[in-house]
């Protein structure tokens, strides 16, 4: 194996895409050392993206903040602008592992690990998130829910790398929230989980909205038929209801030890309804 | 494989080392550097027997490559005692009995060190969940919670004590 550490994105997808073996980007390695360690992937080349700046900062903007490709959770966390205006998406990155995961961990590696089960992919889903891709012929730019195309499997080519992740301009009236269940309050995989972001008019009544569902299908699905359940309304009973109803429509969940099909998709449909509430206490509603 | 050399600075000195690319920090610190402090437990990032900093961060150091510490500030338990002086959460640990087999309570210490140099005055619950990334099979946590707890307040003591706005860490 070599181990390459370039300072440009545009070295790196070179470097990935002339690699004849196996080539892999490192991040916070936190799924890639453990999947080398188990002897899941022998790599030839390992492509370090933490020395390029650009995967390095938080930016905010008028279209909103880009978040570089190796920051940490634990950046994430320590981000009092980024947490105020997306505590949803911040609040699934920050359930990522363990502080010492936390400290390494990147929602682009979350993302491109393809785990149906990763954290902050529903709550990236939701805020309508988009990824920077670098590659060989350039850049482009991808909606994140068009990243993985099913477990352990993404839509990037070889030599592209996601530079960093976009989260559009925050109206006035917005909040997001994101929640998980696990059998324990700290370390586990998503049983299943819930992503939701929204905007209230000046009524308070939902103007817009997105649901995201994790770990009850092959990949995070965006519900559409869940946000058009609370759209226009204040969140009374009968719209939560129906968001939740369209949720447990929109799951085709594995049956394991973690979960049976009948459990995830019952709690999926009560944690979206939770979700909502919070974004929509966030978003300043009463 | 050729091997990559590294230069990095461990609890303040500057090393040097060459290891295999896919050489974990973990096994560098132990079998090249001989900072056995650090453990292997799992290997996986699961149990923090191998926690260390790197520029500060809490880190798995099974889960980060050598070659990646190239240029930073690594910190292990053995750079926690001062001049033979033992940290203060180093001597809570022994006074409140919170460790048996040991294994462990490098990762403990460097995770709790963690803990404290964001947050001086941590709430149990604080503690438990900061702690979350360390395994121990021996203590079942309680005495090893409240060794924690009371290296900050003898660290909240020690600072009023000195007049010092700044707490010795
Ligand atoms: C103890 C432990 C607990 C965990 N708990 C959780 C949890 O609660 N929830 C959860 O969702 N996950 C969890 N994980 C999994 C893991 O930490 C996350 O998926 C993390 O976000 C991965 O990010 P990373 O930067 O470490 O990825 P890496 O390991 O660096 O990369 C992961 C994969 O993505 C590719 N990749 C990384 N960055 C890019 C990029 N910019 N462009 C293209 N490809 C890229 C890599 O080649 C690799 O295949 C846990 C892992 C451990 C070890
Ligand atoms: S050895 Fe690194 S976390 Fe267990
Ligand atoms: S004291 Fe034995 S594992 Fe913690």
């Amino acid at each position: 194996m070599r181990y390459e550490a370039p300072t440009s994105t545009k070295v790196a997808a070179a470097l990935l895409a002339k690699e004849k073996g196996k080539a892999f980007v490192l991040a916070g390695g936190t799924d890639l050392l453990v999947r080398m360690k188990a002897g899941m992937v022998e790599p030839d080349l390992v492509v370090d993206i933490k020395r390029i700046p650009a995967t390095q900062i938080i930016k905010k903007s008028d279209s909103g903040f880009k978040i570089g490709a190796a920051v940490s959770g634990a950046s994430m966390g320590e981000n009092k602008a980024l947490k105020k205006a997306w505590p949803g998406v911040v609040e699934a990155a920050n359930l990522i592992g363990s502080d010492q995961v936390q400290g390494r961990c990147t929602m682009a590696g979350n993302l491109c690990n393809a785990s149906p089960a990763a954290d902050s992919v529903p709550a990236l889903v939701a805020a309508k998130a988009k990824a920077a891709v670098v590659g060989p012929k350039g850049r482009r730019t991808v909606a994140v829910e068009d990243v993985v195309t099913g477990p352990g499997r993404t839509s990037l080519k070889k030599g592209e790398i996601i530079e960093s992740i976009s989260l559009p301009k925050r109206v006035a009236k917005s909040g997001d929230a994101y929640l998980r269940f696990i059998p324990r309050t700290e370390m586990d995989i998503a049983v299943c989980s819930a992503g939701v972001n929204l905007t209230l008019d000046s009524k308070g009544l939902v103007k817009s909205a997105r649901v995201a569902l994790g770990a009850v299908a092959p990949t995070v699905v965006l519900v559409e038929d869940a946000a058009d359940a609370i759209i226009g309304t204040k969140l009374d009973d009968e719209s939560l209801a129906a968001l939740s109803a369209a949720c447990e429509a929109a799951c085709s969940p594995i049956n394991d030890k973690r979960g049976t099909v009948e459990f995830r998709t019952e709690v999926a449909g009560v944690l979206a309804r939770r979700a909502a509430k919070i974004a929509y206490q966030r978003a300043g509603g009463k | 494989m050729s091997g990559v050399h590294v230069s990095t600075t461990v609890n303040g000195d500057a090393v040097e080392f060459v290891c295999p690319p896919g050489e974990t920090l973990l096994d560098v610190l132990r079998n090249r550097l001989n900072l056995i402090g650090a453990k292997e437990g799992c290997g996986t990032g699961d149990c923090g027997a191998c926690s260390v900093t790197v520029d500060g961060r809490l880190v798995c150091s099974c889960l980060v490559l050598g070659a990646e510490v190239e240029g930073a500030k690594v910190g292990t338990v053995e750079g926690m005692a001062e001049g033979g002086e033992l940290h203060t959460l180093q001597s809570k640990f022994i006074e409140h009995a919170a460790l048996q087999c040991g294994i462990c309570t490098p990762g403990f210490l460097v995770a709790a060190k963690a803990l404290l140099d964001r947050n001086s005055d941590p709430s149990e619950e604080e503690i438990r969940y900061a702690l979350a990334g360390n395994l121990c099979r021996c203590t079942g946590y309680d005495k090893i919670v409240r060794a924690v707890d009371a290296a900050a307040k003898q660290l909240a003591t020690d600072a009023t004590k000195s007049g010092k706005k700044s707490k010795r860490r």
